[in-house]
């Protein structure tokens, strides 16, 4: 099959970008999307040009690397699905693909689709995780938690930290991936003791970054790749405002 | 033991340094948790919840004082005398109402500014995938509601549209709010305003019902459809509360 992509080309975070016309010839339905890309860029490179920088690693949706706005969709059409993930089948001979990067302030454009997604890593560094060393894995059931909240957590901690919501967002707001790490931790014995600085420093950390702000459109969660659901920004909510009066009766 | 009462000293020196980091975390951002709930982005969806939910309430009590047009001139020029009878009370809510919209608009507003400052380089292309249109038009709708709010208190309540309201009092020497507004209505043009001005509320409220629950943390999987089928239902009987006074004095039904 053959594409017609509309890429976004930008030499570095400085320099001004724009869409590019490249035709992809020859595609094999069974490819995935980011081969289709390797594709195009051996070809680019024959001809001497420069190939289409874009992030990818595991390519089998578990890294979070990968990512590309395809078609205005962070991820492109397919529900639940990191770009790596796509298959060429899901697209028609001879259409447009107009190819973009995750776009908001704190994500700077480093060069042509690959963005800087540190933020998020700093956010992780203000209280993603568990300070006491838990040691390897405990005697199963040696802490009783009840399979609900369990459950909660694991499906919070699926996040992969693409970035998929903050680049769905109409107000570029990273509230889902805060939400999922705050759930995801905080639902679990083992973080709870730290719960009220974790939630207050990762949304002081957040903010500090520039995200926006959530108006409750939901399109983060439709455009996740994990299916991350919204009960999570719900749950970060609730933990924020409790820990801001815990701290301002009895601080710690 | 030398070399362990280092190891408890630097320990000790870097839990009280992480501690210190920690305390300048939240000193730095001044901690008041007044300041902290109208500067931070969730203490302002808070905020933005409970005034919407608010002004949700008087909306109900306003539409049900209005809708006592359809008793006829004795009932509505009564509430209304007796509204203006409680001078303590119609303040206390006048200046609450006050309160409440200028907070609901100041963090529609610095959200609205911060959102818009979270992207500079906006998608050539962007396609919502499941957004609705209320949600979509949450602050347009806000703005004109705003328009119309303005329009609407210099029609009824301060009198400076139609200064000769002023001067229509009923059988009883009672302001004539029944004559007010069945004239106000027979204008076609303000008629027309009203109702677009409703319909647009309707609009809000359809996402923001919802909305405000989420913003509070109150909304889960379980209910969330329901949820959403509420808010719309309770938003559409709004309107259609609304809309039925002037429909009805442009079809003659009252006049
Ligand atoms: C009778 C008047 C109004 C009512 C009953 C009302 C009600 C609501 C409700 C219930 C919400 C949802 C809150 C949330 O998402 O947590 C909301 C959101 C919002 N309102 Fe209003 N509102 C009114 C007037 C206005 C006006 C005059 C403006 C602006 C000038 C405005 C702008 C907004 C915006 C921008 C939001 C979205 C905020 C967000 O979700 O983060 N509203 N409103
Ligand atoms: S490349 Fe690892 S998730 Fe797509």
């Amino acid at each position: 099959m053959d594409l017609k992509l509309k890429v976004w080309r930008q030499k570095n975070p400085e320099s001004p970008g724009g869409l590019v016309d490249y035709d992809a010839t020859g595609v094999n339905p069974d490819m995935s999307f980011l081969e289709m890309l390797d594709v195009v860029n051996e070809g680019l490179i024959e001809k001497g040009e420069d190939p289409i920088a874009f992030d990818h690693d595991c390519r089998e949706g578990i890294c979070g690397s990968c990512s590309l706005t395809i078609n205005g969709i962070p991820h492109g059409p397919q529900k639940a699905i990191a770009t790596c993930q796509l298959h060429m089948r899901h697209f028609e001979n001879g259409q447009t693909v107009v190819i973009e990067p995750f776009r908001a302030r704190p994500f700077p454009v480093m060069k042509d689709l690959i963005v800087d997604r540190g933020r998020f890593d700093q956010i992780i560094e203000a209280g993603g995780y568990i300070s006491a060393r838990t040691g390897s894995a405990p005697e199963a059931n040696s802490i009783p938690i009840p399979k609900q909240t369990t459950d909660r957590a694991m499906d919070a901690a699926e996040c992969i930290g693409c970035g998929a919501c903050v680049a769905a967002c109409p107000n570029a707001s990273a509230m889902l991936f805060v939400g999922a790490k705050v759930t995801h931790l905080n639902s679990m014995p083992q973080g709870r003791p730290e719960r009220d600085r974790r939630v207050l420093k990762m949304v002081a950390s957040m903010e500090e970054a520039g995200f926006g702000n959530c108006t409750n459109t939901f399109e983060c969660v439709a455009a996740c790749p994990k299916e991350i659901k919204g009960e999570v920004m719900a749950q970060m909510y609730r933990d924020y405002v409790k820990a801001l009066f815990r701290q301002a009766i009895r601080p710690e | 033991m030398v070399g362990a009462l280092w190891i408890a000293s630097v320990c000790g020196k870097e839990r009280q340094r992480e501690r210190q980091r920690f305390d300048k975390a939240l000193t730095l951002r001044n901690m008041s948790i007044w300041v902290e709930l109208l500067r931070s982005s969730i203490g302002k969806k808070y905020i933005m919840a409970i005034t919407g939910f608010l002004l949700f309430i008087f909306v109900i009590g306003h539409l049900l004082g209005n809708l006592q047009v359809f008793l006829g001139p004795e009932a509505i020029n009564g509430y209304a005398e007796k509204l203006r009878s409680m001078p303590l009370l119609l303040w206390g809510a006048r200046i609450g109402l006050l309160v409440v919209a200028a907070l609901h608009i100041w963090m529609a507003a610095s959200l609205t500014i911060e959102n818009r400052r979270a992207r500079p380089e906006p998608y050539q292309l962007k396609t919502p995938i499941q957004a609705t249109y209320s949600a979509r038009t949450i602050r347009i709708s806000g703005v004109i509601i705003l328009a119309f709010v303005i329009y609407h208190l210099l029609h009824f309540t301060f009198l400076v549209i139609e200064p000769d309201y002023a001067t229509w009092t009923d059988s009883a020497g009672r302001p004539h709010v029944y004559k007010m507004m069945v004239a106000g209505f027979s204008n076609v043009w303000i008629s027309g305003f009203y109702l677009l001005a409703m319909l647009l509320l309707c609009l809000h409220l359809s996402h923001g019902l919802m909305s405000m629950f989420q913003s509070v943390g109150l909304r889960n999987p379980v209910w969330a459809r329901f949820l959403e089928q509420l808010a719309r239902t309770i938003a559409a009987l709004i309107f259609l509360g609304y809309a039925s006074i002037p429909v009805a004095v442009l079809s003659n039904l009252i006049e």
